[in-house]
C-alpha cells in the first residue's frame, strides 16, 4: 500500500503509542549518560536482543517454533554424521525402492537415499533462507531508515523505486531465468535477497517516519548529534522489534520461494539437493505410488516454514509489533 | 480528497513508467539477440544486419525505449514471432479463462474468509478459532503447488473422483462445458487465497469488536446476531477492498503456478510456455501487463477505501 491514508496508523497505534514514546524517552535518557535521572539506578527498558529473548521466554508459540527450528537444524546438519549416505554418486541398481531396513524412507529415481537427501536438501534450504533473511533485512533497514529519515523528495524517489520492483511479477521472471542458467548458492542468495528487501524497507521507513519526530531525536539534534548518530544510535535500535519479526518471516518466505523456484527449475544444479527440487522430481511418480519421494520433502518444507512463522507470530505478539503484511 | 486522488494517480503513472524502463533494460541484458532468435541459427550476418536496421535495433537505447513505450501506449504489447501472433491476441484469447479461474476463486475465498474471520474474532481463543488459525497457518506455509499436488493425489489418483487436469479446451465455452475438471484448480486457488485473507480478516474483526459502536449496540440490547451482521460484518468489509488490492500480485503468482500444475489454458500457462521456449515478446508483454494491473489494482483499492470509509481524512 503506498501512502496509506493516515487514519489506520493513528487509529491503530493510539494505545501503545504513548507507552512506547515513554520507553523511547527513557532510552534516550539512558543513551546519553549526562542526562541520567538523579538517584543513579534508572530502570532500563529492555531493548534489542534481551527484549527478543524475553519475548521467547514468554510466548509459547514462539518457543514451540524455536524448538522446531532447532530440531530441523539438528536433523539436517548433525543427522548426516550418524546417517552416512552418498548424495553425489547415483546408483541405478537401487532406484525407486520402497522404504526398507536399509533405507527407512526408500530411494529416489537416481538411487539416492531419501532420508539422507532430506538432510542434505535441508542444509541448502536453511542456509539460503537464513542468509537471504540477513542480507535482505540489512539492505531493507538501511534503505528504509534513510528514506524515512530524510523524507521529502528523496523519500518519494526511493519509495517509488520500491513500488516499481514490487509491481513486477518476479517469480514470473525467474521462470525465464531458469531456462537460461543454473545459479550457484551465492548467486541464489544474492538474487533472492535483492527481491526480499522491499518488505523490510517499507516497514522500517514507516517506523522511521513516526520515530523521527519524537522529542528524543529533537534532543539529540539540539545537542549537536549528526544524522548518522540519530539514525544508527536511535532510530535503528528502536525499530529492532519490527526488524526481528520481519526477518523471521523473511526466512519462511525465502524457503517457500526457493521451493517454488526449484519447482520451476531455477535452483542449485545437481547433485545438490533441495527440498523443492526433491518435490519437483517426486511429482513425476505421483501415479506410481512412490509416496516416499513426494511427501517427506513436502512435510519438511511445511514444518520448517510453519516453525519460522510461529516464531514470527509469537515475537510479534510479545513485542507488540504491527506489520502491514499480516 | 481530490488532491489525494490526483497525487495517487500520478504515483501510479510514475510506477508503471518505471516498470516499463526496467523491463526494457532486462530485455537488453538477457543474452541472445532478437534477430538471431527470430531468423534462426542459420541466418547470415547480412540478414541479421538488415533485420536490425529494419526494426530499429541499431538506434540508440533511449530512442528504442521511446519506440517501445509508444507501442505500449497504443496498446501493442509486442509480437511473438515464434507463435506468429501478437501478444495482444494471445492475452485476449486467454483472458476469459483467467477471469473465470481468478474471479471465481477470489469470490469463493472472500465468501469463506470473511465469515470465518468474524467467527474467529467472536470465539477468540476457543477451539474453533485455534482450528481455523491452524489450518490457515499450514496452508500459508505450503508451497501452493504442494497443496495442488495433495488435492490431485487424493481426489484424482486415490479416489478417482475428479480429473487431475483442468479443462483442456482453449476457449471459454469449452472450459465451461467441463465444469468437473474446474473443481480442483479453483479449489486450490481458493484455499491458498483464503489462507492469505483469513489472518487479516480475523485481526480486522477483532479490532472492530473492540470499537465503541459495538459496545453501544450491546448496550442498546441488540441481539448478538444483529450486532454481528449489521455492525461487525459490514465494518469488516471496508478493508476487504484494500486487502484484495494488495493481495493481487500474490494471487496472480499463485494463478500462474496453478495454471502450470493443472495445465489450465490461461495467460499464466502461455507465459510459462513462452519463458521455457525463450519467446521473449510474450514474456515481457505479459510482465508489463501484470505489473500494470497490479498498480491499477492497488490504486483502485486505495481510492475505494477513501470512498468507503468516511473516517479517513486526506490532506
Amino acid at each position: 500500500m503506498t501512502d496509506q491514508p493516515g487514519v489506520d496508523a493513528n487509529a491503530m497505534s493510539a494505545g501503545p503509542l504513548t507507552a512506547s514514546a515513554d520507553a523511547a524517552a527513557d532510552k534516550a535518557a539512558w543513551d546519553s549518560p549526562g542526562t541520567l535521572p538523579e538517584g543513579g539506578e534508572a530502570i532500563r527498558h529492555e531493548v534489542g536482543w534481551r527484549m527478543i529473548l524475553r519475548a521467547f521466554a514468554e510466548n509459547k508459540l514462539a518457543l514451540a517454533g524455536l524448538v522446531l527450528v532447532v530440531l530441523v537444524a539438528l536433523f539436517c546438519f548433525v543427522g548426516p554424521l550418524f546417517w552416512h549416505t552418498d548424495q553425489v554418486d547415483t546408483n541405478l541398481l537401487l532406484t525407486n525402492k520402497a522404504p526398507n531396513g536399509h533405507h527407512p524412507l526408500g530411494t529416489d529415481d537416481l538411487g539416492y537415499d531419501v532420508l539422507g537427501r532430506l538432510m542434505a536438501g535441508g542444509q541448502s534450504s536453511l542456509e539460503v533462507g537464513l542468509a537471504v533473511a540477513v542480507v535482505a533485512t540489512f539492505i531493507g533497514v538501511v534503505y528504509g531508515v534513510i528514506s524515512g529519515f530524510f523524507g521529502g523528495f528523496a523519500d518519494a524517489v526511493l519509495m517509488r523505486f520500491v513500488d516499481i520492483i514490487l509491481a513486477i511479477p518476479v517469480v514470473y521472471l525467474f521462470i525465464d531465468l531458469a531456462s537460461e542458467f543454473k545459479p550457484t548458492l551465492l548467486l541464489l542468495i544474492l538474487v533472492l535477497s535483492l527481491l526480499s528487501w522491499l518488505g523490510p524497507a517499507r516497514l522500517v521507513r514507516g517506523e522511521t517516519l513516526s520515530l523521527r519526530v519524537r522529542e528524543y531525536v529533537e534532543a539529540v539534534r539540539t545537542m549537536g548529534g549528526r544524522s548518522g548518530r540519530i539514525i544508527f544510535r536511535h532510530l535503528v535500535p528502536n525499530t529492532v522489534g519490527t526488524i526481528a519479526v520481519n526477518a523471521t518471516f523473511q526466512v519462511a518466505d525465502a524457503i517457500l520461494t526457493l521451493a517454488v523456484l526449484s519447482y520451476f527449475g531455477f535452483s542449485l544444479p545437481p547433485p545438490t539437493a533441495t527440498w523443492g527440487g526433491m518435490l519437483e522430481n517426486g511429482v513425476n511418480f505421483l501415479y506410481d505410488g512412490y509416496w516416499w519421494e513426494i511427501y517427506p520433502a513436502g512435510l519438511m518444507i511445511v514444518l520448517t516454514v510453519v516453525a519460522f512463522n510461529f516464531i514470527g507470530d509469537g515475537l510479534r505478539d510479545s513485542l507488540d509489533v504491527r506489520l502491514q503484511r499480516r | 480528497m481530490i488532491g489525494y486522488i490526483i497525487r495517487r494517480i500520478g504515483q501510479a503513472i510514475i510506477v508503471i513508467l518505471g516498470v516499463t524502463v526496467i523491463v526494457f533494460i532486462l530485455r537488453h541484458l538477457l543474452p541472445g539477440s532478437v534477430a538471431r532468435a527470430i531468423l534462426g541459427p542459420k541466418a547470415t550476418p547480412l540478414a541479421i544486419a538488415v533485420f536490425n536496421r529494419q526494426n530499429g535495433l541499431n538506434n540508440p537505447l533511449p530512442l528504442q525505449y521511446v519506440a517501445f513505450l509508444n507501442q505500449l501506449i497504443h496498446g501493442n504489447l509486442g509480437f511473438s514471432f515464434k507463435q506468429n501472433m501478437s501478444v495482444d491476441a494471445i492475452v485476449i484469447h486467454d483472458l476469459p479463462n483467467d477471469t473465470l479461474l481468478v474471479g471465481v476463486s477470489l469470490v469463493l475465498a472472500l465468501l469463506i474468509a470473511i465469515p470465518v474471520g468474524v467467527m474467529q474474532a467472536v470465539r477468540r481463543n476457543r477451539v474453533a478459532d485455534y482450528a481455523a488459525t491452524g489450518i490457515a497457518f499450514i496452508l500459508y506455509s505450503m508451497p501452493s503447488y504442494l497443496l495442488g499436488l495433495l488435492l490431485i493425489a487424493f481426489f484424482a489418483v486415490n479416489l478417482r473422483l475428479l480429473p487431475a487436469e483442468a479443462p483442456q479446451a482453449s476457449t471459454i465455452t469449452g472450459v465451461l462445458a467441463d465444469p468437473v475438471a474446474l473443481v480442483l484448480p479453483i479449489a486450490t486457488l481458493t484455499l491458498v487465497t483464503c489462507a492469505l485473507f483469513s489472518r487479516y480478516m480475523r485481526s480486522s474483526a477483532i479490532e472492530n469488536l473492540a470499537q465503541d459502536y459495538i459496545r453501544t449496540a450491546r448496550a442498546k440490547g441488540l441481539r448478538q446476531g444483529a450486532i454481528l451482521y449489521r455492525h461487525l460484518l459490514r465494518n469488516s468489509l471496508i478493508p476487504v477492498a484494500t486487502l484484495v488490492g494488495i493481495s493481487m500480485p500474490g494471487i496472480l503468482t499463485f494463478g500462474l503456478i496453478i495454471e502450470q500444475l493443472f495445465n489450465f489454458q490461461g495467460i499464466g500457462l502461455a507465459y510459462f510456455n513462452a519463458a521455457v521456449n525463450g519467446d521473449y515478446p510474450v514474456v515481457f508483454g505479459v510482465t508489463v501487463l501484470v505489473a500494470a494491473l497490479t498498480v491499477i489494482g492497488n490504486l483502485l483499492a486505495d481510492l475505494a477505501y477513501a470512498v468507503l470509509d468516511p473516517r479517513v481524512r486526506y490532506d
